[in-house]
């Protein structure tokens, strides 16, 4: 028998992409398979990690939660879509580089995407926000301390950028 | 692991996603899929369609009068967490609400579909005991409405019919003069909890009524009724009623021990929040 394929318009940072997959598609196997954008990285595939966690109109998502079918029709922010067109990194992954925020680098399209959003909502998190906001994702390099001073500096960056402009 | 392959429908009213539920008897409802995606990942769950209600125009509503508090079935946690009517009319909806796993899973996950999911180990199942809460179901045959005592009959079993969705779940508005607490002991915040506890404290001196409700206490959610119950004694009483199990997590003693100490704790935190609520 062979499985059904359901074709699905799958809009990931401002392009739309059609794509034929299975029912069962998980949204992280399709963005990182079908889409071929493999930023978005794909830890525990129970929820737990927060690697792949990706921006579902505007709100950050476990995308191994969420089949690709249910994604139609919804706009999707991956790690590919954080940096300006022109490559200029954004306030959040400007501060992981100076904070030395990574460390092997796996965890961290999930953190990007979680504290682009967690910022968005809440622009000048005290200490303990900042903590709680990233609560929800796992490092194995247990680089916390460095991710939450990156938290604080994206802050930073993101108040005097509003400041210029 | 992947998990293994389903057919897949996205009806557009209630009706429709009955029907589909009718016409196959391994099908499923999708609503956030927090906790059913990684049932199928895992393989342990595995059904012959998934009937997705994420599309269904009109579910996502909450809406509060003096009588309570409604919440519909696509509601998601967040939505109902950030919504200041629910907090004012039922603070233990939101109280709990705050412990339900990390905000990157609230955004997706929806209340009704905790409820229905019958997790002795979750918040909200609890809270729709203790406060007297009910779940709203669409089958074949109408609507119909389920008390939550009615509603959890096993571990991860609730009483809805295989063709039945539920579209709604009605938490009672906080009486005046009653008072709420809720805590848990979790390894992280956000996971679940090793113990948690819910207080209702209705009434004063010798009105006063006290029920606590508890999860992962035993099998399924429980509440107490520790009217009356001396405050050294609160929490052995409880324990009289639970069944606290062990596992990777923690041991039974342990758990027992959580038990005393919530018990206390949310006992004394929902005569204060009574107090406060009065003046
Ligand atoms: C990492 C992680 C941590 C979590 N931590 C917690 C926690 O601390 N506390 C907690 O309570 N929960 C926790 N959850 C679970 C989360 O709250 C789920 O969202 C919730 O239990 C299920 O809601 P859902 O909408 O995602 O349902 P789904 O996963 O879509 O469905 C769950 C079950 O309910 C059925 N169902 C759902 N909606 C309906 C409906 N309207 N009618 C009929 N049947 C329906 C489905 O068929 C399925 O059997 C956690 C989840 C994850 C991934
Ligand atoms: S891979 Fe999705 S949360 Fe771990
Ligand atoms: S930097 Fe290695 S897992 Fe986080």
């Amino acid at each position: 028998m062979s499985e059904e394929l359901h074709p699905v318009r799958l809009t990931v940072n401002g392009v739309t992409h059609r794509v034929e997959v299975p029912a069962r598609r998980l949204l992280s196997d399709a963005l990182r398979h079908d889409v071929g954008l493999t930023g978005t990285h794909v830890g525990c595939e129970h929820g737990v990690c927060g690697a792949c966690t990706v921006l579902v109109d505007g709100d950050p998502v476990r995308s191994c939660l969420m089949l690709a079918v249910s994604a139609a029709d919804h706009e999707i922010t991956t790690v590919e879509g954080l940096a300006a067109p022109d490559g200029t990194l954004s306030p959040v992954q400007q501060a992981f580089a100076e904070c030395h925020g990574l460390q092997c680098g796996f965890c961290t399209p999930g953190f990007l995407t979680t504290i682009t959003a967690g910022l968005r909502e809440n622009p000048c998190p005290s200490h303990e926000q900042a903590r709680e906001m990233i609560a929800g994702n796992l490092c194995r390099c247990t680089g916390y301390q460095n991710i939450v001073k990156a938290v604080e500096r994206a802050a930073q960056i993101g108040a005097s950028d509003k400041a210029a402009s | 692991m992947k998990p293994a392959p389903f057919g897949y429908r996205r009806p557009s009213t209630v009706a429709e996603a009955v029907r589909e539920l009718a016409a196959d008897s391994g099908a499923k409802v999708l609503a956030g899929g927090q906790s059913l995606i990684p049932l199928l990942s895992m393989r342990l769950a595995a059904p012959s369609l998934l009937v997705d209600i994420n599309e269904i125009p009109g579910l996502d509503a909450i809406e509060v009068d003096e009588r309570g508090v409604r919440i519909g079935a696509l509601a998601r946690h967040a939505a109902v967490l950030a919504d200041p009517d629910v907090r004012r009319v039922q603070p233990l909806v939101s109280l709990a609400l705050a412990n339900v796993a990390h905000a990157t899973i609230r955004n997706r996950g929806t209340t009704v579909g905790s409820l229905v999911h019958a997790d002795a180990a979750a918040e909200m199942p609890v809270v729709l005991l203790l406060t007297g809460g009910s779940v709203e179901v669409q089958g074949p045959s109408g609507r119909r409405t389920i008390a939550a005592p009615d509603l959890y009959v096993g571990p991860l079993e609730s009483s809805l019919a295989h063709d039945e969705i539920a579209v709604a779940a009605f938490f009672p508005a906080l009486a005046p003069g009653a008072g709420v607490a809720f805590s848990e002991i979790a390894r992280r915040h956000g996971d679940y909890a090793l113990v948690g506890a819910a207080a209702l404290v209705t009434g004063r001196g010798q009105d006063e009524t006290v029920r606590v409700g508890y999860l992962s206490a035993g099998d399924l959610p429980t509440v107490v009724d520790l009217t009356g119950v001396d405050e050294t004694e609160l929490g052995d009483a409880a324990l009289a009623h639970l069944d606290p199990g062990d596992d990777i997590h923690a041991t039974a003693a342990y758990r027992a021990q959580l038990v005393r100490v919530l018990t206390r704790r949310v006992v004394r935190a929902a005569r204060a929040h009574a107090e406060g609520a009065e003046r």
